[in-house]
């Protein structure tokens, strides 16, 4: 009888450590001071806050800042605006294969879900009827430009929201130029042609400068990672 | 069967002319009534598709599935049909408007708005002045073929019946099992008990002498006496209780299987495995810079703005198989983000959304997701885990320390077309002589790397 009451006792005791863990709750922690942050973190909630944000330690910026690397883009977020950008706006960055691979890239990643690698419209949302009526960049009802591929990344149209905050100006760019890309694919005409890359290798002034203006944040932190190697 | 369907096909378009015929005095009946016609016309057929019933009548046979190609070609990026959307519903427009109206306006709206048309001004300025794109291509046929679906009525799914055993997951079912299981247990010690007495009982009764134990030196004091033996048993209890103890402060905050209930939930399963949209489009930070971000809702609105609701099937499998309606789920995003869906617009009243974090490196190691993600090209899912199948996210990796350094001794560091690390590369791979080098040997174990 006391031989079953000792299996009972360590079989009950066995399955209470096994259930231990709660997978609704973390798990418990060692001298928490160490594990938790002195600053405030991000998107933390914080009593401080409480009479700014309501608690929540992320803000808008200051009215008028600027961030790092971001140029003023001037035409406004309007039927006229997007008009004009359209005849006006013209692609600052060279045509090299590099800007085209990340084009391709930056492309498959924000536009392909409905635009379609190809470009015609035939996204997987498009195919699984999440989203529907993409048009094709040849669609002859709209006049698809640089300047209107890049308005429309930075203010949406109509169902198509804005992709400013996802990426950033020289992205944009690149989008831009491998939408034009396509566009010439689907319509059957010659594809941008690429500056002499020989010109790129060597470090062409020109061209370099125009993307370290424009990269910013993104730049700076490859360097970053380069210096701390050569260490 | 198709001539069947063609005579009936026939039929119904007699119908119709009749009907038109009819209708003609009665031009300026309400609505209600061509309505009636349209549900009898309805009723009588066997397909899902309507035709026009009012005053101006298509020439020839309307298609409606080429019309439904048309308008989910072009139209449903702003158009639904029941709902409005960036343009106004479309449910019946055939009714709303005149029929070479439409034809103009389809073609080229904003030549009918410059032309100071009433109607045309007065709708465009109703829907903030977005402009419609103009279709120059479309024919008349194409588009009577188009409003011919937009009288399709609205499918409506009844829900499916919710089994009540099955809705609450399958939490509570194992535990029921367990604890019938338990009882069985219980049940069988208890039986063995009273056999055993009875058979005693038996054994008594006949007179059949038990062999009784004989009195020997109780079990204790002989292992007492035991040298040899209490002291490998010491030895292994205190082993024992250093790999329990041991195995019991490795798992203090390991996470591993964290998942928290979320304030809105959201299925990876449907967004990156089904419809495989990818990990940096919504968590576009991780591309560069050192966390990977919670995407901000005005990220969720580029594609919600336009799914107001799922499809009945995914509504459907949300309730009976995880007992989410995902439906009640996109609203919370609207009132989170303050979208009115009747106006489609921003209200302005905003309440952020609290979600859980779920991956959390202490304060004292130093993880950058750009250096993983842009530079060493790791796909999130060797960290994460299969993202895209798990409808509840949970914490895949235990992210340990052991655990990180055993990624970095296994796993060759990619170096070409990496100008990053074309040099370091270069004179470690003299320094090992060998040609790939693992994140290791490039100085991913020094302490200083992740605890500055």
């Amino acid at each position: 009888m006391k031989r079953i009451l000792t299996i009972a006792l360590l079989f009950s005791a066995s399955i209470t450590m096994v259930s231990c863990f709660d997978s609704d709750k973390p798990n418990y922690q060692y001298m928490p001071n160490m594990y938790k942050p002195v600053g405030y973190e991000t998107y933390g909630e914080y009593e401080v806050f409480d009479n700014v944000t309501g608690g929540s330690e992320a803000m808008l910026p200051a009215p008028n800042s600027i961030p790092r690397g971001w140029q003023p883009y001037d035409y406004p977020d309007t039927n006229e605006g997007r008009e004009l950008a359209k005849v006006e706006l013209t692609n600052p960055l060279p045509v090299t294969q590099k800007n085209l691979d990340k084009g391709k890239e930056m492309y498959d990643i924000y536009c392909g879900v409905c635009h379609g690698d190809k470009g015609d419209g035939q996204g997987i949302l498009v195919k699984n009827e999440k989203i529907l009526g993409i048009p094709s960049y040849a669609d002859p009802g709209r006049v698809i430009t640089e300047g209107g591929t890049y308005h429309v990344q930075m203010f949406g149209l109509n169902s198509m929201g804005s992709y400013a905050s996802q990426t950033n100006e020289e992205e944009r760019w690149q989008i831009t130029m491998h939408v034009m890309n396509l566009k010439a694919a689907l319509e059957g005409t010659a594809p941008l042609e690429i500056v002499a890359p020989a010109e790129d290798v060597d470090g062409g002034i020109a061209a370099t400068d125009e993307t370290e203006t424009l990269e910013g944040g993104d730049t700076q932190e490859g360097d970053d990672h380069e210096n701390e190697e050569q260490h | 069967m198709t001539t069947f369907y063609n005579q009936l096909r026939a039929k119904l378009m007699d119908n119709n002319i009749t009907d038109r015929m009819e209708k003609v005095p009665y031009r300026n009946l309400p609505k209600k009534w061509s309505f009636i016609a349209l549900v009898f016309l309805l009723t009588f057929s066997f397909s899902q598709s309507a035709f026009a019933s009012t005053s101006f009548l298509p020439t020839q046979a309307v298609d409606t599935a080429a019309g439904e190609k048309l308008f989910k070609a072009n139209c449903a990026a702003c158009h639904k049909l029941y709902k409005p959307a960036t343009g106004p519903a479309l449910f019946e427009v055939g009714d709303k408007y005149d029929r070479e109206w439409l034809y103009k306006w389809i073609r080229n709206s904003q030549e009918l708005v410059k032309s100071g048309d009433a109607t045309a001004v007065k709708l465009f300025n109703e829907y903030n002045q977005s402009v419609m794109t103009a279709f120059p291509t479309l024919t008349n046929e194409d588009i009577d073929n188009i409003i011919a679906y937009t009288y399709t009525k609205k499918k409506t799914v009844a829900p499916p019946p919710v089994d009540p055993a099955t809705a609450g997951g399958g939490g509570i079912s194992n535990n029921i099992i367990l604890a019938i299981l338990a009882l069985m247990f219980l049940m069988l010690i208890i039986v063995l008990v009273l056999v055993n007495k009875t058979l005693r009982r038996f054994a008594e009764a006949q007179g059949v002498e038990l062999e009784e134990k004989e009195k020997s030196t109780p079990i204790w004091k002989a292992f007492v006496e035991n040298q040899f033996l209490v002291l490998s048993t010491s030895i292994f209890l205190l082993l024992a209780a250093g790999y329990f103890a041991y195995g019991w402060m490795s798992q203090i905050d390991v996470n591993q299987g964290y998942a928290p209930v979320q304030p809105i939930h959201y299925s990876h399963r449907i967004h990156a495995g089904v419809n495989k949209i990818d990990c940096n489009y919504c968590h576009s930070s991780a591309r560069k810079s050192k966390t990977s971000g919670i995407p901000s809702l005005n990220v969720c609105m580029n594609c919600h703005k336009n799914i107001g609701e799922v499809a009945a099937e995914t509504l459907a499998e949300g309730q009976s198989e995880y007992g989410v309606d995902y439906n009640a789920e996109i609203q919370k995003l609207y009132a989170a983000v303050g979208w009115d869906e009747a106006t489609q617009s921003y209200t302005g009243e905003e309440k952020p959304v609290k979600w859980v974090r779920i991956h959390n490196l202490p304060d004292f190691a130093y993880f950058n997701h750009s250096q993983h993600v842009t530079v060493a090209g790791v796909e999130c899912q060797t960290c994460h885990g299969p993202v895209e199948e798990m409808e509840i996210l949970e914490q895949h990796a235990p992210l340990t320390m052991g655990w990180c350094i055993n990624c970095h001794r296994e796993t060759n560091v990619n170096v070409a077309d990496n100008e990053y690390y074309e040099k370091i590369h270069e004179e470690l791979s003299k320094k090992y002589g060998k040609e790939r080098l693992t994140a290791a040997e490039m100085g991913g174990l020094e302490c200083g790397k992740c605890h500055y």
